[in-house]
């Protein structure tokens, strides 16, 4: 199965998951493995939505709700799901909790939907929900799943949450929208930081602070 | 945007809005195949054809289909099915027609249906209302704006081999940056011409 994986997204390569159980795939997930500065997966929506930190924050929940909810059936349905259509019924079932949460923000909070635009779509063709369901619900019951899935995406979240306040912060001197009071005094918004270039700048400087904390992975040594 | 014609969104597309370096979309198999020139530059062939092919197919299907039965919100889904399956049929098409092609492109073409910048391509479309032509010269210019972007940073990957990395910065991190100073340099090219 982790062979599999690596064909769909390259990099998608899940260390130590044998022995998974309750807490230790809460750690994994959220920490030692995480996906988004460990194993650099779903990076489109993290260097895209994080020029502030509101919209980071509601994509990190959109991304709890869908990884939870994708692994959830994904693994309850693992025993009836052909070995063969495997992945055509994920993306099935993972479209499905998009498509819910795409209305949800349509709904109730217009703007945000409106600011988000298509990357609340794009979560379908994120490979973070895409890889725990292939690498984990599709062996695992339905609990331990949700442990999986809850874990994955608060790894993603808190993630997103550092750069967009970061961004947030440096780019416009504000935070979630309010001015700091005599932060500007001192400090000149840097523009840049909400653009493009800030962003994979931000990225990079917090992936590489994650392999310094973690010193060398030996797996990669040759 | 009615007005803009398709030849402008096709030049803003590769330029000033780039789908890769603008709207980050694609990131996933930019950073895991920019390794080597040839590499991506097959990977990148493949994805403008794809993403030329399927604007198409689902500019047909959003206007004929779903917008008249009312079905909206099932795009995500349609277009996702549509992506999948076109690169199926031509995985199949190339296989049977000509050998040497998909020795050359198969491995990439299971790729391209996790590919956000296919999906974000036709959501953007949607988004921001173009007619067919100018959907055409999207699809065109975002799919050869997204070659162009990978063929750049494999070449500069390459050179970065000789060159001395902080330990903490090798390998992802420094090919972030490196593409931050790429969408810097490509930030020059805004005002020349401008879509929404």
């Amino acid at each position: 199965m982790t062979d599999g994986n690596q064909m769909t997204c390259g990099i998608c390569r899940p260390k130590g998951l044998c022995g998974g159980r309750g807490l230790v795939t809460l750690k994994e997930g959220a920490w030692a493995n995480n996906p988004l500065a460990i194993q650099i997966l779903g990076i489109c929506s993290a260097l895209a939505v994080t020029g502030r930190l509101e919209n980071s924050l509601v994509m990190g929940a959109a991304l709890i709700f869908v990884c939870v909810g994708s692994n959830l059936l994904v693994s309850l349905l693992r025993k009836y799901t052909p070995h063969r259509i495997r992945m055509v019924a994920e993306v099935a079932i993972i479209a499905t909790f998009v498509i819910l949460f795409d209305q949800f923000l349509k709904a109730f909070y217009w703007d945000m939907s409106k600011q988000l635009g298509p990357y609340v779509g794009l979560i379908i063709t994120n490979c973070i929900v895409m890889g725990r369901a292939e690498a984990f619900a599709l062996q695992n019951p339905p609990m331990l799943s949700i442990v999986d899935g809850l874990a994955n995406g608060l790894g993603y979240a808190v993630v997103l949450a550092i750069i967009g306040f970061f961004r947030e912060l440096l780019g416009s001197g504000e935070i979630l929208g309010y001015k700091i009071p005599g932060f500007t005094e001192w400090y000149t918004p840097n523009q840049l930081m909400i653009l493009a270039p800030g962003a994979f700048f931000a990225l990079g400087i917090v992936i590489a602070i994650f392999n310094a904390i973690k010193g060398p992975d030996p797996e990669e040594k040759k | 945007m009615s007005e803009t014609s398709a030849w402008v969104i096709f030049i803003a597309a590769i330029f000033t809005n780039n789908i890769l370096l603008t709207n980050f979309l694609g990131m996933c198999s930019f950073i895991a195949c920019s390794g080597q020139i040839k590499t991506s530059l097959g990977l990148g062939t493949a994805v403008a054809f794809v993403m030329v092919m399927t604007t198409i197919i689902n500019y047909a299907i959003y206007h004929l289909v779903l917008l008249k039965f009312g079905l909206v919100h099932l795009q995500f889904i349609v277009f996702i099915a549509v992506i999948a399956a076109f690169v199926q049929l031509v995985e199949m098409f190339v296989e049977r027609f000509s050998p040497k092609l998909y020795f050359a492109l198969g491995i990439f073409l299971p790729l391209i249906t996790v590919n956000c910048a296919i999906l974000g391509a036709s959501l953007f479309m949607i988004i921001r209302e173009y007619s067919f032509t100018q959907s055409v010269g999207f699809g065109l210019g975002a799919g050869i704006g997204w070659a162009v972007a990978i063929l750049m940073l494999a070449g500069l990957r390459q050179k970065m081999r000789y060159s001395h990395v902080p330990k903490p910065f090798e390998g992802v991190p420094i090919a972030m940056i490196i593409t931050g100073v790429l969408a810097m340099a490509f930030m020059g090219f805004a005002g020349m011409v401008s879509i929404q």
